[in-house]
């Protein structure tokens, strides 16, 4: 409970090195980037003894379960998957977004608050052999969907 | 199965920053600027977390700083480090850890023995301290990063910030 704090304060920090330039102001590739990192080095500590995942599925809903317990207390509310590669996840209640008052205003400012955790989830998903595009979409504060495109080629 | 410590994603996420600050920033000097003032910012706001939950009252001396400094370390680190070395003065003392969750997994290589992987708590402690109207200087006079035993943490007591003085009048 209380490190979620520090990483609260982190995580905002982080945001604001990321887009403090104000010609930085819309690209959010940093923060998706040190995301990316993080998620591709905490997902070998996830899995260390966890048997090998037998397809694509299982590893994305091991993301929604284990993994998003471990960072975000929560399980996912909802994964649906066109069963060709893409992948939608919804939180109802993105921890990021929580703190957030709703409204047109803040809603603009919200691909700042989940762009950390799309670079989490592509890092993650790529150590394990899945190359992905992930991106969100919100539309009410704090509900998110994170949207999981599997790149085959 | 045991659940990770939940550290350990703290520790990846800030390596990852520190990591990228490299990239960014032309030289260490500079990372270690950066990120001593995200440790200012964050223990400007982690102050009010901390007296919120703790409903402690005014320090009136160092050694009851160092102790909710100790305190503070305990509730959002989950390390206890050891309160030593205090100047005869009582204005300076060091906090002593055996680990440092933060530099878990870490290791600096040689071309960068001038960065201050750490520089985010000195700043975290000025930054919280400030809020409670204490000036002091913290710097780091032992790191395990760079082969000591221990990691050593000095905080130095500079003055008590008065209340109410107008912009630019101090």
């Amino acid at each position: 409970m209380t490190e979620e704090i520090v990483f609260d304060c982190l995580h905002a920090e982080i945001v604001n090195y990321c887009l403090d330039d104000s010609n930085k102001e819309n690209d959010f590739s940093t923060l998706e980037y040190i995301g990316f990192t993080t998620g591709y080095r905490l997902i070998e500590r996830l899995t260390r003894d966890i048997p090998r995942f037998k397809d694509e599925l299982e590893t994305i809903k091991f993301i929604c379960t284990d993994f998003w317990t471990s960072i975000y207390k929560k399980q996912v509310d909802n994964l649906r998957t066109n069963n060709q590669g893409m992948y939608v996840v919804q939180d109802k209640a993105f921890r990021f977004l929580t703190r957030i008052s709703s409204g047109p205003k803040q809603l603009q400012q919200a691909p700042k608050f989940v762009a950390f955790t799309c670079g989490l989830v592509r890092g993650a998903l790529s150590n394990l052999g899945i190359n992905s595009t992930v991106t969100a979409e919100v539309q009410t504060i704090p509900a998110c969907r994170f949207h999981i495109e599997v790149s085959r080629n | 199965r045991a659940p990770p410590r939940n550290s350990e994603f703290l520790t990846l996420t800030y390596g990852a920053l520190v990591t990228q600050m490299l990239r960014d920033l032309e030289n260490v000097e500079d990372v270690n600027k950066q990120l001593e003032r995200i440790g200012y910012n964050m223990g400007m706001r982690l102050i009010e977390d901390f007296l919120a939950r703790t409903s402690v009252p005014r320090c009136m001396e160092m050694r009851e700083t160092a102790d909710r400094i100790q305190q503070a370390f305990r509730i959002y680190l989950n390390v206890q480090p050891a309160i030593t070395n205090w100047s005869t003065a009582s204005d300076e003392f060091s906090l002593q850890f055996e680990t440092n969750p933060l530099t878990e997994f870490v290791e600096l290589p040689p071309d960068l023995n001038n960065l201050r992987y750490c520089a985010i708590i000195t700043g975290c402690i000025r930054g919280a301290l400030e809020m409670v109207q204490l000036e002091v200087q913290c710097w780091f006079v032992q790191d395990q990063l760079k082969g000591d035993n221990v990691t050593e943490l000095r905080v130095k007591f500079i003055r008590r910030l008065e209340d109410a003085i107008p912009a630019g009048e101090d």
